[in-house]
């Protein structure tokens, strides 16, 4: 750490305030598309610009054009494109080289792609030393277990030859940023560094570069997620099909946001707040309706004791869900929430019945359900819908919209006599959904992501089901296109009464949807309750770290 | 199959189809073949058999554009007339490779367990005979013809489509789409005729077109070495072999039959692949 430091003193030349990469007005071009319509801003020293936005607002050809990596193929312009004096635009490739790593640090957001799988993180975390004929083969090593202590790598020497498929995901991206700033760059540009990432590891990551803004490094943060944003960014632009439509001090764009886009996007973003309002802004219901009233009496799903063991590839069994039990009533939402490798997906699967459990067993309406044999299912598997967090795989390529949701149709407790009543009643039930008649013939392949869920969502509907089993429904959805779906959710919950068993790793998500909410760790309910309850007065010692984990809003500066 | 879900990238095959000359000209040639196959009367004037000692070993020349044989036949019309049988081994080997290849494929993914590892062994001892050698063991046993030139062809090239086969059901199996079929309720049957073998069998077809040129080849192989379809048949290979005694002194015997065999290999081979580009587009 004393060396990051002493370093820092002597090359830092800018004075805080005043502007290290100045943008203006950059336009990139592939062919005749331009995906950034001339964007200007600036990076200054000890402080974060973070460049919100949606897939394809352009925002991450922005961080690429900052470290010259836009491709062959891309066309440049700027009036004016400078790190602290340097003309970024006149770099050739090898100028580049030699900027990159050394001025800029570029941290990517998946870390086990951007790593060599076939080297070792140590010498992946000190190629840029190498690169930069950074000290000898002596000082080096030296210097990575220096830079991988003071990104939080627990027992860095270690770490340092082991391989990147070795390592934990946060690891793995703790090891990229390491990588990053091995040279003490000046500005560090993190394209949706803690995309993908758990809730708690996310914030360790986001106190990583934060400590690094404090040393006085320029962070340009890329994120799609504005929670995180609040969490670290000093300024705020929002970007919008290639340009900013609105640029500020992080405190007024999140809290006071002026311009509609930004308005509609923080709307969208569920949280403790949005229970019960809807996410997409200014739209209500076809039909004004009151919430259907949740049936106490017996429960439409109810899990005894869940009980799932894998042995792994060194022969010990791993028990992935472990005493599980859970029930679900008609008309409600449970929630199920916890991080990767907690046990809510295979505690998802086996409620369906596509996984057997070793112990325990499930019931529907009171009546066995896991227990049954396949055969003795299949007639009542109408009952429980299920919608995937991947869509297109769920769906058959050869198939179109329209056949996927005919065949669903096929498999309820009425299905369609004719030709004609099939065509009407998919044609019904896509519009329930909210897609139209000239989507009935098309391949899921040609839809967006979100035009995708609604057509899992149709399917799911199809066979008149009592409960849809939603696995990370949203979690591949941009937030203005995950409040639609939600939004989507809610109304068909109002409308037909139908239950969620609801599974995601977002809290917001899972606060916004959930009636009451089971919290899994390690295969294990850690708490569970009313969704007010735990968001509110968790009691788990593992529910406060996760809540004091979750980046919010409130949090801008 | 519907057609909108193909059509983006069957555009595209169009737009290929219109720059890339070598697809349109290989379509052209398997065309001509197809029609020789079919009518072989409406390309040739006189019939293979037709002798003319007086007109033996002729160089090719405008009315013999192929030649004449040690007989006086016109070549250019053998080769004709040959089409059929040589495409019909083609068809007949890569059928009974495919067939035997989707048993074994589909059983061994399905099954696993002892069953997948007892036909994949099986598959690995066959793979350790080069195919040509495995069709001489057929041949061997029951003696040259047609039928037996189909069926050793056939079993010589099926190892490798079954292996082909198997992976890919092991591959379709874990699709994200048939386990939603299974929560539908679809019997496993079903799931299993409408999902899982046509999605496995997609790549395959490209594969098969592929096939059929390599079959004609090894079919003809064997042929010139006195080992498939005796003459005086027309069929291509045997026209090798009954041209290999006078390769010397009449080299048109050995080397156009020779190149309408390789070009025809060419140009199947050459469609088989666009096919396989597009239905990889398709397939994303």
């Amino acid at each position: 750490m004393t060396v990051v430091a002493s370093k820092q003193a002597s090359t830092r030349q800018v004075a805080p305030g005043q502007a290290l990469l100045s943008v203006q007005n950059l336009r990139v071009a592939f062919g005749e598309t331009e995906v950034v319509k001339g964007i200007s801003f600036t990076a200054r020293p000890g402080s974060c610009l973070a460049i919100v936005g949606e897939s394809g607002s352009g925002k991450s050809v922005t961080a690429r054009t900052l470290v010259g990596l836009t491709g062959g193929d891309a066309r440049v312009a700027a009036d004016r494109l400078d790190l602290d004096g340097t003309d970024l635009l006149a770099l050739g490739e090898r100028a580049w080289r030699r900027t990159r790593g050394k001025e800029i640090g570029f941290v990517l957001q998946d870390a086990l792609v951007s790593l060599d799988q076939l080297r070792r993180v140590g010498a992946e975390v000190g190629e840029p030393l190498e690169l930069h004929d950074w000290g000898d083969r002596r000082s080096r090593p030296e210097r990575v277990v220096e830079l991988l202590t003071s990104v939080g790598v627990p027992e860095p020497e270690m770490r340092a030859r082991q391989r990147p498929y070795e390592l934990s995901g946060g690891l793995r991206q703790r090891a990229l940023i390491a990588s990053a700033i091995a040279l003490d760059p000046r500005l560090v540009i993190a394209d949706e560094p803690t995309t993908a990432l758990d809730v708690t590891v996310q914030a360790q990551v986001l106190d990583l570069l934060a400590a690094s803004k404090e040393r006085g490094t320029s962070i340009i943060l890329i994120s799609h997620d504005l929670s995180v944003v609040a969490r670290l960014a000093d300024e705020v632009a929002v970007m919008r099909d290639g340009e900013i439509v609105e640029h500020g001090v992080s405190r007024q764009v999140l809290c006071d946001p002026q311009h509609e886009y930004t308005r509609a996007l923080l709307d969208a973003v569920p949280s403790e707040h949005t229970r019960g309002v809807r996410l997409v802004r200014g739209t209500s219901p076809s039909t004004p309706r009151e919430r259907r009233p949740i049936d106490r009496g017996r429960p439409l799903l109810e899990g005894r004791h869940l009980t799932k063991v894998y042995r792994g590839p060194d022969g010990v069994d791993r028990t992935v869900v472990d005493d599980v039990s859970f029930e679900l009533y008609a008309g409600e939402t449970l929630g199920i929430v916890g991080e990767s490798g907690s046990g809510k997906t295979t505690t998802a699967r086996i409620a369906l019945a596509m996984l057997e459990a070793e112990g325990g067993e499930v019931l529907l309406r009171g009546e066995p359900w896991s227990t049954l044999t396949q055969r003795e299912r299949r007639p009542l598997r109408n009952r429980v819908g299920v919608v995937y967090q991947d869509p297109l795989s769920s769906f058959d390529p050869r198939w179109s919209v329209g056949r996927i949701v005919a065949d669903a149709l096929s498999r309820g407790p009425n299905p369609p006599s004719s030709a004609e009543e099939r065509r009407t009643r998919v044609l019904g039930l896509l519009q329930k959904v909210g897609l139209g008649e000239h989507q009935v013939d098309v391949g899921p392949l040609r839809l967006s992501g979100g035009q995708r869920q609604r057509v899992a969502i149709a399917r799911a509907l199809a066979p008149e089901p009592e409960l849809i089993v939603c696995d990370e429904p949203v979690s591949a959805l941009d937030v203005s296109v995950q409040a639609q779906v939600l939004d989507l959710l809610t109304d068909l919950q109002d409308d037909l009464g139908v239950s969620y068993l609801f599974i995601s790793h977002d809290l917001g998500v899972i606060h916004h949807m959930s009636d009451r909410v089971l919290v899994m760790k390690d295969g294990k309910v850690v708490e569970r309750g009313t969704a007010d309850d735990i968001f509110t007065r968790p009691q788990d010692p593992y529910t406060q770290r996760l809540l004091t984990a979750l980046p919010r809003l409130e949090q801008a500066s | 199959m519907s057609a909108a879900t193909l059509s983006p990238a069957r555009q595209r095959t169009g737009i290929r189809l219109a720059v890339r000359p070598a697809t349109v000209i290989a379509g052209a040639f398997v065309a001509l073949v197809l029609l020789a196959a079919v009518a072989p009367g409406l390309l040739a004037s006189g019939t293979p058999t037709q002798i003319d000692l007086t007109n033996a070993l002729a160089t090719p020349s405008w009315s013999h554009p192929f030649g004449t044989d040690e007989a006086g036949r016109d070549l250019l019309t053998r080769v004709i007339y040959g089409t059929r049988l040589s495409l019909g081994i083609g068809l007949g080997a890569t059928g009974i490779a495919m067939s035997l290849a989707i048993v074994l494929g589909f059983v061994a993914g399905l099954a696993g367990g002892f069953v997948d590892t007892v036909i994949t062994r099986v598959l690995e001892v066959f793979f350790a005979f080069p195919a040509l050698l495995a069709a001489l063991l057929v041949i061997a046993i029951f003696g040259p013809s047609v039928t037996t030139s189909i069926v050793a062809v056939g079993l010589g090239s099926m190892p490798g489509y079954a292996r082909m086969v198997r992976g890919q059901v092991l591959n379709v199996r874990q699709a994200g789409y048939i386990e939603s079929a299974h929560a539908l309720g679809h019997g496993r049957w079903t799931v299993l005729r409408r999902h899982l073998f046509p999605n496995a069998m997609r790549p395959l077809v490209a594969v098969a077109t592929l096939g059929v040129g390599q079959s004609i080849v090894w079919a003809s192989s064997l042929a010139f070495l006195g080992l498939g379809v005796p003459p005086p048949s027309p069929e291509w290979g045997a026209l090798l072999d009954a041209g290999r005694l006078y390769i010397t002194t009449s080299w048109w015997l050995e080397v156009l039959p020779g190149l309408v065999i390789v070009l025809f290999a060419l140009a199947v081979t050459s469609l088989g692949r666009t096919l396989q580009h597009r239905l990889e587009g398709a397939a994303r």
